[in-house]
C-alpha cells in the first residue's frame, strides 16, 4: 500500500518535474543553442538514417535467410556450433567491431556500414533460428502429412508461426543499430555522432544535445515503427499482442 | 467414393546405433471399403509406423500398399498425401490460419476455386454442428479442445479423400468429450463411409469404433478380426492379456438391448383379468407379465405367484416396474441397471417410451455365450 501510494505520488509529480526542467531549459537558452546547429542536424540525421537503414536492412536480408538455413534439418548437426561462433562474435564490443572494420576497410561509409551490419546480424539470426526451431513438430508433421512441399511448409506454416520471435530479433537488432550508429563518426562514417563527439570535445552542451536528442528520438521512433509492424503484420492467431 | 486399403508384406526396419529395430514385419491386411480398422497395441508395437507408411511419412523397407487397385508406390509422395485424409493426436490446426484457411489447406493445394473451397468448409462445419458464420473467421486458439478436434477431423475430410488415417485422434480429449466426439464421428462415418485406419491404444475406444481390430506386438499383427471375435476368441495369450481379464464385459458394449430382448414377452393391459394374465404368462413360458397403459407405456408388472389364485384385474395386483432401458442401449447399460436395482430382468422401451420387450439376465448371458457354444460345436465337428 505504502509503495503504491508513493509511486502514485511520484506519477503525479512527474509532469510538474518535466515542466520545471522544460522551463529551466527554455530560460537557459539551450534550445536556441541547439537550434543554431539546425542545418547540421538535418544533414547528419539524414546520414544517420541512411546508415541505420542500409546496415539494418542488410542485416535483415542476410540474417533471416541464414537463420532459416541453419534451422533446416540438414543443418541440425552443425547449426549449434555455428550459433556458438555467432554468440562469441557478440561478446566483442561494438566499438571494437567498428575499429576492426576500419582496419579492414579503411574509413568512411563502407566500414561503418559493415560494422553496424555485423553488430545487428546476430539477434536476427539467433531469433530466426530459435523461432523456427520452436515451431511445434506436430504442426510440421500435419503439414507434411497433408501433402505440403518443404517450401510450402516453410512459407505457410513455419515462418508465420515463428514471425513473432523473428520480429523481436529485428527489433532488438535495430535498437542496437540506432544506438551504435553515433560511433560511426569515429571512423569517418558521419551521422549524428559528429555533433555528439565534437560537442563532448568542445564541452559545448548545445552541440552535444543537438546530436544526442535526435539520436534518442530516432531510437524511439524506430522501435515504435517496428513495434507497429509487429502488431499489424503478424497473423492474429499467433500474435500475442492482438 | 471409397476404396479398400491393402497392405502386402509391409516391413519397416530402422537402422539405429544399437542395431536394427524391426518396427513392422510382413504386415498383411486388407481394410474393406467404408470400414474402420483400428490398429491397437502397446506403445512401440509398430502400429503408428504401419499407419505412417501408408501416407509415406515413413518409407517402407519392403512390401506394398494398395489403395483401391492402385499401388501407391507408383504415386509421388505429395500427390499420395493429398489424396489421404490425415488426423493426428495433437490435432495440428495451424494457429496462424483461420478455421476456414485450415479447412481449405488441401483444397487450396489441389488448386480448387476459392468459392468452392469456402462452400466446402461451410458444409463441413455444419456437418459437425459448428455454426459456419461463427467459426469460419476464428483462429484455432479461440476454440475449445473439443471444437478444435472436430475441425481437425473435417479438415482431413475437406478434399473428400476416399481414405483416412487417424493417429490417436481423440487421445488428447477429456473422457466425457471423447465419448461425445466418438459418437458424433460414428454418426458422420455412417453417412460418409470412408475407409479408415485408426491408431489407438485404448481397447474400449477400439471396441466402440472398429469394424475390425488389428492387434500389434513387436511389429507383427497378432490378430486381425472383428471386435467381438477379438474379445471372445483372443488368438493367443498376448491378445487375451492385452484386451484384459474383463474382456467379456467389454463385449456387452457390442450388443444392443434390441438383439436380446424378448419382444414376445407377455404384456397385459390394466383391465386384464388375473386368470387371463396367468394364462398369457404360462402360454409364453415365462413367469411374469408387464402391465402397459393405453399408450403402450409399461407401468408395472405381475408375476405368476402374484396371480395364482387371485381374482380381479391386473391393476390391483401389479407392482411398480424396477427400471426400464431404451432398446437401443448396449448391454452394459442393462447390466448396470440390473445391478443397481438388484433385479434379474428389465423392460425395454423405444424412443417414445413404448414397451418393446423384456430383457433378462439369462438372455444376456446366453447372447454372450453363443459364440463360445458355436466354436465348441465347430471344434467338435472338426
Amino acid at each position: 500500500m505504502a509503495n503504491s501510494a508513493a509511486s502514485n505520488r511520484s506519477v503525479r509529480i512527474l509532469p510538474w518535474l518535466m515542466l520545471g526542467i522544460g522551463v529551466l531549459i527554455g530560460f537557459s537558452g539551450i534550445i536556441d543553442q541547439i537550434l543554431t546547429y539546425w542545418e547540421d542536424i538535418v544533414y547528419l540525421t539524414r546520414q544517420h538514417v541512411i546508415l541505420v537503414l542500409a546496415s539494418g536492412s542488410a542485416a535483415i536480408l542476410i540474417g533471416v535467410p541464414v537463420g532459416i538455413w541453419l534451422s533446416r534439418p540438414s543443418m541440425a548437426g552443425v547449426a549449434e556450433t555455428i550459433m556458438q561462433v555467432f554468440n562469441i562474435g557478440t561478446t566483442i564490443p561494438t566499438l571494437a567491431v567498428i575499429a576492426l572494420s576500419m582496419t579492414l576497410l579503411g574509413i568512411g561509409f563502407a566500414p561503418a556500414f559493415f560494422g553496424l551490419f555485423v553488430a545487428s546480424l546476430l539477434p536476427i539470426v539467433r531469433n530466426t533460428y530459435a523461432g523456427l526451431l520452436a515451431v511445434p513438430a506436430h504442426l510440421k508433421e500435419a503439414a507434411h502429412g497433408m501433402g505440403m512441399k518443404p517450401a510450402q511448409i516453410l512459407f505457410r506454416i513455419e515462418l508465420p508461426n515463428a514471425l513473432y520471435v523473428i520480429f523481436s530479433g529485428i527489433r532488438t537488432a535495430l535498437a542496437i543499430n540506432v544506438g551504435t550508429t553515433p560511433l560511426a563518426f569515429l571512423i569517418g562514417g558521419g551521422g549524428l555522432g559528429e555533433l555528439i563527439f565534437t560537442g563532448i570535445d568542445l564541452m559545448d552542451t548545445g552541440m552535444l544535445l543537438a546530436g544526442a536528442i535526435p539520436t534518442a528520438g530516432l531510437a524511439v521512433l524506430v522501435d515504435f515503427l517496428v513495434g507497429q509492424a509487429q502488431l499489424w503484420l503478424i497473423p492474429k492467431g499467433v500474435n500475442p499482442l492482438r | 467414393m471409397t476404396k479398400t486399403i491393402r497392405l502386402e508384406k509391409l516391413t519397416k526396419i530402422f537402422d539405429t546405433p544399437n542395431g536394427q529395430v524391426v518396427a513392422a514385419r510382413d504386415v498383411d491386411m486388407e481394410v474393406p471399403a467404408g470400414e474402420i480398422c483400428v490398429l491397437l497395441g502397446p506403445s512401440g508395437c509398430g502400429k503408428t509406423t504401419a499407419l505412417k507408411m501408408i501416407n509415406r511419412l515413413i518409407s517402407p523397407t519392403s512390401g506394398k500398399i494398395f489403395i483401391g487397385d492402385e499401388d501407391t508406390s507408383t504415386m509421388n509422395d505429395v500427390e499420395l498425401r493429398r489424396s489421404i485424409g490425415y488426423v493426428i493426436q495433437q490435432i495440428g490446426l495451424f494457429p496462424n490460419m483461420t478455421i476456414e484457411e485450415n479447412i481449405c489447406v488441401v483444397p487450396k493445394l489441389l488448386g480448387w476455386e476459392k468459392s468452392k473451397a469456402k462452400s466446402r468448409a461451410k458444409e463441413l462445419l455444419d456437418l459437425v454442428g459448428l455454426d459456419p458464420n461463427l467459426f469460419l473467421k476464428r483462429y484455432p486458439k479461440e476454440l475449445s479442445g473439443g471444437q478444435q478436434q472436430r475441425v481437425g477431423v473435417i479438415r482431413a475430410l475437406a478434399a473428400d479423400p476416399p481414405v483416412m488415417l487417424m493417429d490417436e485422434p481423440f487421445g488428447a480429449i477429456d473422457p466425457i468429450n471423447r465419448e461425445v466426439i466418438q459418437d458424433e464421428f460414428l454418426k458422420m462415418q455412417a453417412e460418409i463411409k470412408k475407409t479408415i485406419m485408426f491408431v489407438s491404444h485404448d481397447i474400449d475406444e477400439a471396441v466402440k469404433m472398429a469394424d475390425k481390430i488389428a492387434i500389434f506386438k513387436d511389429g507383427v499383427i497378432e490378430q486381425y478380426d472383428s471386435p467381438d471375435n477379438v474379445l471372445a476368441h483372443p488368438s493367443n495369450a498376448f491378445v487375451a492379456d492385452f484386451v484384459g481379464a474383463d474382456r467379456t464385459l467389454k463385449r456387452l458394449r457390442l450388443v444392443t438391448v434390441e438383439e436380446v430382448a424378448d419382444a414376445e414377452a407377455p404384456a397385459v393391459s390394466r383391465h386384464t383379468k388375473a386368470k387371463d394374465a396367468l394364462a398369457a404368462i404360462r402360454d409364453h413360458g415365462s413367469n411374469l407379465a408387464v402391465m402397459i397403459d393405453g399408450d403402450h407405456h409399461p407401468v408395472g408388472y405381475v408375476t405368476e405367484e402374484m396371480l395364482e389364485g387371485a381374482s380381479g384385474t391386473v391393476q390391483n395386483l401389479a407392482r411398480p416396474l424396477p427400471a426400464v432401458v431404451p432398446h437401443d442401449a448396449d448391454l452394459r447399460a442393462v447390466v448396470s441397471e440390473m445391478f443397481a436395482n438388484d433385479v434379474m430382468w428389465l423392460t425395454s422401451v423405444d424412443a417414445s417410451g413404448r414397451f418393446t420387450g423384456v430383457v433378462t439376465q439369462p438372455a444376456v448371458t446366453s447372447a454372450l455365450g453363443e459364440t463360445y457354444r458355436k466354436s465348441a460345436k465347430q471344434q467338435a465337428s472338426a
